[in-house]
């Protein structure tokens, strides 16, 4: 149901945007991985009407644009849902929702046969069982998982899809979430949604850090750079709680294309070595905070790697010289079917794996939900502080190492508890805004098209937070370390660039984007910088290593770091640890 | 990391502009089209995956190591074939879609 607001006169300018209202059920923003999935479970559930929206199409959208390595989070035989607790409960060094772990893991392999109905072709033995690939991964072929879940939204007729659609705060009446407003990449459209319940799957936050490379290959990142936080400062803005961002995840990659190396690791059996050809990995077992002489950590790999380069030790590789010729044309195949770029720079240096081995370096840290715990602060349901409002996938807290089903069953939690919502009767189904308040939106975002260009341009701010917040925030010319002074500084000037933010000026639909990007990246970085400094201890290396307190304190720093942002500050919550039975409810 | 695109070749379906995950390609009067934000590129190749005639080329900046060569892709229902073009010689890599990885 679309309604003109042709009450409201616009002000004359280079380019404005026009007012529309939309009106659904369910508002899904973001249709990556975990929202496809919201959207078809909500559709083969009930008859509700789903909107989503989302900046690119869903074709390809967000980090499964193109394809991906393994399904990392599976149950095989010998393993259990509590199994698969204690392992990220291990590896987050205890600093985890197990509540929410657990709900997840029950879902896994029922997640994994519908992606498998859908078309995913998974790797069978002769009795017909998934190959196991490690204790909990599958082997696929993940390359075209984007398009099967973007068909299978598209076959429900229930469900409509906007696509070029960018949302940039929520409608909140009361306390409660009752929509979004959004603009169009294409049309000059400023969007004004109203929904029963909202879905929030924007996906986690890249490029706060100066990437590995910063020049003419910026966006030649791991985590997808145009995730930009959206989600998370969307939730700030509004007043949501947020959790765990201190957490960052921080990966293992391939030099310059910084593709996965699990690939190599797991698929070979390639050993991590210096540039002596020493392996070095077990010989940093005690820096260890995981403490567990069973299974490597992965951010020991990363810790271990980062130091050896820091000592003189480097560059470090995998050791791939000298597998076979099939294995060498297996991995060729299995990057095309992921990180195209890296088979491509073995041609060009006319030497694949077999002849030389395969440099690694650490990332930039990303903020991701999917892989450590930063996120929204959720009840069992992924209902977030603010009623209405949902979150699924490397947006929502708590609850790391979901990997791409994991987000699929959390979006099925989250479609199911959006579903319950809105037949409890407790939404605030028929609150509208003002013409005025909507003109007061617009009037802001049309701002930036009226703003004459300043003395800094979009490049220059994203540069100057880059900048900031590798040097003063633990990215990797700091070796990811910090200290509070350095804290201070980066918050003093993260300050002092959201202000300049606010004066960019936009010619065009995509520069818009491009500034609402930069200003929610913004807040992320405000918030991670206030987390950092919260936790006082070292709990994860790499992810989180503060100079000031290197050690690990579990007598006072078992506890979820949490915020909340009133009235421009940062107000830090200590939360105590939910145990895994526990049905964790919002109380205060 | 980025793309170019032969306008010479381009049929300006417009399928690569509507896939790209940042919307980095545009399209000028004619529909023919092309990148308008080179350096914003991820390097997923969904863009070339849709292209049906191989106009769009995929390359590595010279700070992640290239040296001039490239990759393009042809698609077929069961096959995806790669082309990569390394000092004139062209190499093909067949991925069957039905089939999955080893690794
Ligand atoms: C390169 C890479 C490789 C990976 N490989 C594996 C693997 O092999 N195995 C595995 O299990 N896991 C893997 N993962 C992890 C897994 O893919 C992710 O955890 C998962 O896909 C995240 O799902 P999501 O729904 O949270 O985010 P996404 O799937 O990224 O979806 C987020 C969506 O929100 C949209 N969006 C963002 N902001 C807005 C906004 N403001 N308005 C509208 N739309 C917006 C985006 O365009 C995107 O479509 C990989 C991740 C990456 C990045
Ligand atoms: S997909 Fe290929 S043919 Fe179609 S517009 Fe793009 S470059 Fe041209
Ligand atoms: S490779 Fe991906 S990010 Fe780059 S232009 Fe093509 S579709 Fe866009």
């Amino acid at each position: 149901m679309v309604r003109k607001l042709s009450e409201i006169v616009l002000k004359p300018c280079v380019l404005k945007l026009q007012p529309e209202i939309l009106e659904t059920d369910i508002l899904i923003i973001g249709g990556g991985t975990a929202g496809c999935f919201s959207a078809l479970t909500i559709a083969e559930n009930s008859k509700a009407k789903v909107l989503i929206a989302e900046k690119a199409h869903i074709k390809r959208s967000g980090c499964l644009a193109a394809g991906v390595n393994a399904l990392n989070a599976y149950i095989n035989p010998g393993e259990t849902p509590e199994t698969y607790v204690d392992y990220v409960k291990k590896e987050a060094a205890g600093i985890v929702r197990e509540d929410l772990v657990l709900s997840l893991a029950r879902k896994l392999n029922q997640v994994t046969q519908k992606l498998e109905q859908i078309g995913l072709p998974i790797l069978k033995d002769d009795q017909g069982n998934y190959v196991a690939r490690g204790k909990r991964s599958i082997k696929i072929n993940g390359e075209s998982i984007k398009p099967l879940l973007a068909q299978a939204v598209q076959n429900q007729k229930s469900v409509q899809v906007l696509n070029r659609v960018n949302i940039i705060d929520y409608i909140v009446r009361d306390q409660k979430v009752i929509g979004a407003y959004g603009f169009s990449l294409e049309k000059n459209i400023f969007y004004v949604i109203y929904a029963k319940a909202v879905i929030c799957t924007t996906g986690g936050a890249a490029g706060l850090y100066k990437p590995n490379n910063p020049g003419f290959s910026r966006h030649k990142m791991w985590y997808s750079p145009f995730n930009t936080g959206a989600g998370y400062a969307m939730g700030i803005r509004a007043g949501a709680e947020i959790t765990s961002l201190e957490m960052r995840f921080i990966a293992l990659r391939c030099k310059d294309t910084i593709a996965p190396t699990g690939t190599i690791a797991q698929g070979v059996k390639a050993r991590q070595i210096n540039s002596y050809g020493r392996e070095y990995v077990d010989e940093y077992q005690e820096c260890d905070q995981v403490q567990d002489n069973i299974e490597i950590s992965t951010v020991l790999r990363l810790y271990a790697t980062v130091t050896e380069k820091r000592e003189g030790r480097g560059p470090c590789y995998l050791r791939t010289q000298g597998i076979t010729e099939d294995q060498e044309q297996e991995l060729y195949k299995a990057y095309l079917n992921m990180a195209p770029a890296q088979t491509l720079k073995w041609f060009e240096q006319g030497r694949g794996p077999r002849s030389q081995n395969v440099e690694i370096e650490g990332t930039e840290p990303y903020i991701v939900g999917g892989h450590s715990a930063s996120g929204y602060w959720v009840d069992g349901q992924r209902m977030t502080t603010l009623p209405g409002l949902l979150a699924a996938g490397d947006v929502a807290g708590g609850c790391p190492k979901k990997y791409v089903t994991g987000c699929l069953a959390e979006g099925e939690v989250a479609a199911l508890a959006a579903l319950r919502y809105i037949g409890s009767g407790s939404t605030n189904k028929d609150v509208r805004l003002e013409p005025g308040e909507i003109q007061d939106k617009l009037d802001a975002v049309n701002q930036f098209f009226r703003n004459e260009q300043g003395p800094y341009d979009l490049d220059q701010v994203e540069e100057a937070m880059q900048k900031v917040m590798d040097e003063y925030a633990g990215g990797i010319s700091a070796g990811y370390i910090m200290n509070r002074t350095k804290l201070q500084l980066a918050a003093q000037l993260i300050e002092e660039l959201l202000k300049i933010s606010q004066t960019l000026s936009a010619e065009n639909l995509h520069e818009l984007l491009k500034i609402h990007e930069i200003i929610d990246r913004l807040y992320v970085c405000k918030v991670l910088i206030a987390h950092l400094e919260a936790r006082k201890e070292t709990r994860w290396l790499c992810y989180q290593h503060d100079a000031d307190f290197p050690a690990k304190d579990d007598l006072h720093w078992r506890k979820y770091v949490n915020s909340r942002y009133e009235n421009g500050e940062v107000k830090i919550v200590l939360r105590e640890l939910v145990k895994r039975d526990e049905i964790y409810e919002h109380s205060d | 990391m980025s793309i170019r695109i032969d306008q010479k070749l381009c049929l300006s379906c417009g399928r690569c502009a509507l896939v790209c995950p940042g919307g980095l390609i545009a399209q000028d009067e004619e529909k023919k089209a092309f990148v308008k934000y080179p350096k914003d590129c991820w390097g997923c190749a969904a863009c070339l995956k849709e292209c049906q005639s191989g106009a769009i080329r995929y390359f590595l900046g010279a700070d992640l190591g290239g040296k001039g060569a490239y990759m393009y892709t042809r698609d077929e229902p069961d096959f995806l074939h790669w082309f990569i073009v390394c000092n004139g010689k062209s190499h093909k890599l067949t991925i069957n879609k039905r089939e999955s990885n080893k690794y």
